[in-house]
């Protein structure tokens, strides 16, 4: 089966929009999507919520989410919320 | 009567949630994972995020003080509305105050002179339980304690209390959340239940529960599992000693024991009076607004106010005013009595009123004596008072330093309120808390005033530290032919030559003597040629005694200097336990057993060699034989160090050919060891490097040439160049086989050691099956160090492992040429005896001392088979190759 990627970059500013909009190019990705998060230095409550539901919503498809460019300090907090293991992560 | 007896806690603590509902157990749910995120968001946080966040809270938190105030009283019907204003001031403002400037995020100290750096972790989610008593100060004092430390709170208010603490956390997460907190942050419970507590208390991600309050949570918070700071009831006794100045002593105590009617747990319970004075205070508490009760009223007080079921006071009265306990008990009391006070005459159960009574009544105890007091406040402490809080009135200083002995309690507030005092930053320097950890005593992990270092997991960056090191030798050696004219130079009234009976009959104690200046008496010990015993010593010393010697000279070989070395020792500190002296240690700088450094007499010590090998003339070391007890012991220490070295060839021209490759070899695994050591330095590499040069050089020649004055000079200095070595980096695993060997056969130390080196060094050159930790070298250096002894001595090889075996070989070549057995066997003896002694052998090899300095940390197993190839010998001897061996 060919792999579909889809890229997404996501705006420090917009983290939650952006997800949200990832969200539905889930449908056009086959394997998985690629979320750029090269440009988030901090991510608050609200955007852990939109990555948990951006998570559900890609296993659902049977969607595999990696994360690209998470610095240590985002992927600190995404291990505390248990997110870490739901997701795959590049540089 | 003196009584004492812990009040037994009749606590029900919840086990399980089993109770609870899937809605609360959802809410609850919800509670956790909001407090969770938030935690994880705060760890992004640098320090200036925090702090631009906390002072608003703490202005909010002032700004609502009287409000907040107003709304507990009228909830918890406790306390005194302006008293609770006050307590929140202090629970924002004090508190702001201490830690506005402490660094709670990222590097929050450093100890540059010990290389260590902390650095704050957050402990995530805390699960927070307020008391009835304080439910809005401790509210307002615990967020500015987690905003400043990055941790999410759930707070769970006293079901009493519910609307008031929520009230106060509403307050405080609102101010945070405008100035950047993270969402969920702060939670609170709609109401306390212990079913609800208990479940969060067993949450997975709650990380540490705080728990300030009723002995049931603090119990139960013990009892998760978790982490807990849990702090509970005290008991507070008051000493009022017949020094203090009387008109402050009542003042603070009724202001402390009035304080928001008596609700802070630190405040006085029972006051201990000395007789003295006891009339005098008791008037002038009746003066400022007390009630003193007769026996009866403090009968009816004990019945009414004290739970006779459980020993502890009835919530009714808590934070009530005096003038309402005395109207529901019965008594009758002036309109303005602040504070009433009960005589006792004892602690414990039958002394009711001798517990913790969280209202404004006091319990008096009249003491006959200091020693009576202080045992009266220890029933109190101990009457559910362990760990908390006590106070002292004195001027007298022996009394407080005795009383602060003789009690235990985190905080011991002299002169002035318990209650507040206790709160700190306000009548001391005490760190400010709503929080009293109470020690072991109390059940907790700390005494300590809760505050922002107890809400974080501080790490602690621990970087390599240079260690220092030593290069510590005599400070005057004269070397060289005639070198012992030196010995001119040294006044003294009264010499002791110790010598062995072959340097008399050599003419050498003679020559000697000649360069004595003149004036001087000389008395000569003659000790025997052996290692020297205990006995022989004690004689030395007590010649040195009679004598009044201000001068040894000690004129022999290691045996003869080491006796002499001793002799100083006894001569000069007769106290010294040779025994204790000998204890193993691992680090020289932190040995248990210290050398004595007072002495009643001093001498200087001149040490004049007459062997070339053991290089004593500069060492630390001396070895005793103690015949009694059928064992050596080996002293060490710089102080043993002789004060004059004198490396004069002149004495060892005579030595047979036997001692001169013997001591020889000695010297030579002196230098080989020290070189690899695990203590090695530059200092002493450049000792150990020429001295094997030398040896290499000049051994041979000295060997077949006894007569060659170079030859033997140059040995004579190789084995004093050779002891600075190992002095300072002391030798290795191969004097740990010869000592051991060498003990249990009879063989010349030099003997036993040229029997291991080649196999030494061929298994020190080798990757170790296991590392010696040592701080002192950087990484495993010991091969290379080998190849630049061969690359010194010219042997060739282009690789490490090449250069080491051509070592190997040239050692072995030299050995022969010294015409040294080539194995344990060519000894005579047999396998079947030296199996036997194996066990022996490696057990005495690897707690030898010597083996710490190692550079491989020798297993049992890798000692026997080192003992093994030993025995079983180095293969045919070639002596065509024993001439072609190169030197430098």
């Amino acid at each position: 089966m060919a792999v579909i990627t889809v890229w997404i970059k996501i705006n420090e500013e917009r983290v939650v929009e952006g997800l949200q909009e990832a969200g539905e190019k889930l449908d056009s990705a086959e394997g998985e999507v690629v979320v750029d998060f090269s440009s988030v230095r901090r991510i608050n409550p609200s955007a852990i919520r939109a990555l948990e539901g951006f998570a559900d919503a890609a296993d659902g498809k049977g969607v595999k989410v990696v994360l690209r460019g998470v610095n240590v300090d985002v992927y600190k907090v995404l291990k505390l919320v248990k997110l870490g293991s739901r997701l795959s992560f590049v540089a | 009567m003196i009584a004492s007896e812990t009040v037994q806690e009749r606590v029900q603590i919840p086990l399980a949630a089993e109770s609870l509902s899937p809605e609360r157990i959802a809410y609850l749910e919800g509670l956790v994972s909001q407090a969770r995120t938030a935690a994880a968001v705060f760890t992004q946080f640098t320090q200036e995020d925090v702090d631009r966040i906390v002072k608003p809270m703490v202005l909010a938190g002032m700004e609502h003080a009287l409000d907040l105030a107003r709304l507990a009283v009228e909830e918890t019907k406790l306390g005194v509305m302006e008293d609770k204003a006050l307590k929140n001031m202090v629970a924002t403002e004090f508190a702001y105050n201490y830690v506005k400037d402490k660094r709670t995020v990222g590097i929050i100290r450093e100890f540059p002179e010990r290389n260590l750096v902390e650095v704050a972790e957050p402990i995530g989610v805390v699960f927070s339980i307020i008391p009835i008593t304080n439910p809005t100060s401790t509210v307002l004092f615990k967020c500015i304690m987690a905003i400043k430390t990055r941790n999410a709170f759930i707070f769970s208010p006293h079901p009493r209390a519910g609307r008031c603490g929520a009230e106060a956390v509403r307050i405080m997460y609102e101010a945070a959340l405008k100035h950047g907190a993270p969402e969920g942050v702060f939670t609170c419970l709609e109401s306390q239940n212990l079913q609800e507590s208990a479940y969060l208390m067993r949450h997975k991600d709650v990380r540490l529960i705080d728990a300030t309050g009723g002995q049931g949570a603090v119990k139960a918070a013990y009892s998760s599992g978790k982490p807990a700071l849990g702090v509970g009831p005290g008991n507070t006794p008051v000493y009022l000693e017949k020094t203090a100045d009387l008109n402050i002593a009542v003042v603070d105590i009724i202001v402390s024991k009035t304080f928001d009617n008596g609700t802070i747990c630190a405040s006085e319970q029972t006051l201990v009076i000395d007789d003295e004075i006891y009339d005098r205070v008791l008037n002038k508490f009746a003066e400022l607004g007390a009630h003193i009760c007769n026996e009866k009223e403090a009968g009816l007080l004990a019945r009414t106010v004290i739970d006779p079921k459980t020993g502890f006071m009835q919530p009714m009265a808590v934070g009530q005013k005096a003038t309402d306990i005395a109207r529901f008990v019965g008594l009758s009391v002036k309109p303005n009595t602040k504070l009433l006070i009960a005589p006792i005459q004892g602690v414990g159960r039958e002394h009711p009123l001798s517990v913790e009574k969280l209202f404004p009544l006091l319990s008096v105890y009249r003491a006959k004596s200091v020693d009576e007091a202080l045992k009266v406040c220890v029933d109190v402490n101990h009457a559910g008072g362990l760990g908390h809080t006590a106070v002292i009135f004195s001027h007298d200083d022996e009394v407080i330093r005795k009383f602060s002995e003789v009690i235990n309690a985190g905080r011991i507030i002299v002169n002035s309120p318990g209650s507040i005092g206790a709160l700190g930053a306000v009548y001391n320097d005490l760190v400010p808390t709503f929080s009293f950890g109470c020690g072991t005593g109390g059940g907790n992990s700390t005494t300590d005033n809760v505050n922002v270092y107890h809400y974080l997991n501080i790490k602690r960056l621990a970087r390599r530290t240079q260690a220092h090191m030593w290069f510590r030798v005599p400070n005057q050696i004269y070397f060289n032919m005639n070198a012992v004219e030196n010995v001119h130079q040294f006044p003294s009234r009264s010499t002791i030559i110790v010598t062995n009976p072959s340097m008399e009959q050599l003419g050498h104690v003679d020559i000697v003597r000649r360069y004595i200046p003149e004036g001087t008496h000389v008395h000569v010990s003659v000790i025997p040629d052996a290692e020297p015993e205990v006995k022989v010593v004690m004689q030395g010393v007590e010649a040195l005694n009679f004598y009044k010697a201000d001068q040894i000279i000690a004129l022999g070989g290691g045996s003869v200097i080491d006796a002499a070395k001793i002799m100083k020792l006894k001569y000069e500190s007769p106290e010294a336990d040779l025994q204790e002296l000998a204890a193993p240690f691992l680090d020289l700088r932190k040995r248990v057993v210290q050398f004595p450094t007072e002495k009643i007499n001093r001498a200087r010590l001149i040490a004049i060699s007459t062997t070339s090998g053991t290089g004593s003339e500069v060492t630390p070391f001396a070895v005793l034989l103690d015949k009694e007890r059928g064992r050596k012991v080996t002293l060490a220490d710089y102080s043993l160090s002789p004060d004059v070295a004198i490396v004069d060839p002149q004495f060892v021209m005579s030595m047979p050919k036997g001692l001169t490759a013997d001591t020889g070899i000695d010297c030579l695994t002196h230098a080989l060891e020290a070189g690899v050591s695990n203590y090695a330095s530059p200092y002493t590499d450049a000792n150990a490097m020429e001295a094997i040069r030398l040896v290499f050089k000049y051994l041979p020649i000295a060997y077949e040439h006894p007569h060659d004055e170079e030859a033997r000079c140059m040995m004579h200095n190789a084995a004093c160049i050779a002891a600075m070595a190992f002095s300072n980096a002391s030798v290795g695993v191969n004097h740990a086989l010869a000592h051991a060997f060498g003990a249990r056969f009879g063989v010349a130390h030099g003997r036993a050691n040229a029997l291991m080196l080649p196999h030494v060094i061929a298994y020190n050159a080798a990757v170790p099956a296991k590392f010696m930790p040592s701080p002192y070298t950087q990484g495993y250096v010991a091969h290379k160090k080998y190849a630049a002894v061969a690359d010194l001595l010219g042997l060739g090889g282009n690789t490490i492992e090449e250069k080491v075996k051509n070592l190997v070989t040239a050692t072995e070549q030299l050995l022969d040429q010294l015409g040294f057995p080539r194995s344990i066997a060519e000894l005579g003896i047999s396998k079947e005896e030296f199996e036997r002694a194996m066990p022996d052998l490696t057990k005495l090899a690897f707690e030898d001392p010597s083996g710490r300095s190692n550079p491989r940390m020798s297993l049992v197993s890798e000692l026997a088979e080192l003992f093994w190839k030993a025995y079983e010998g180095r293969g045919p001897a070639k002596v065509a190759g024993a001439s072609q061996q190169q030197t430098a």
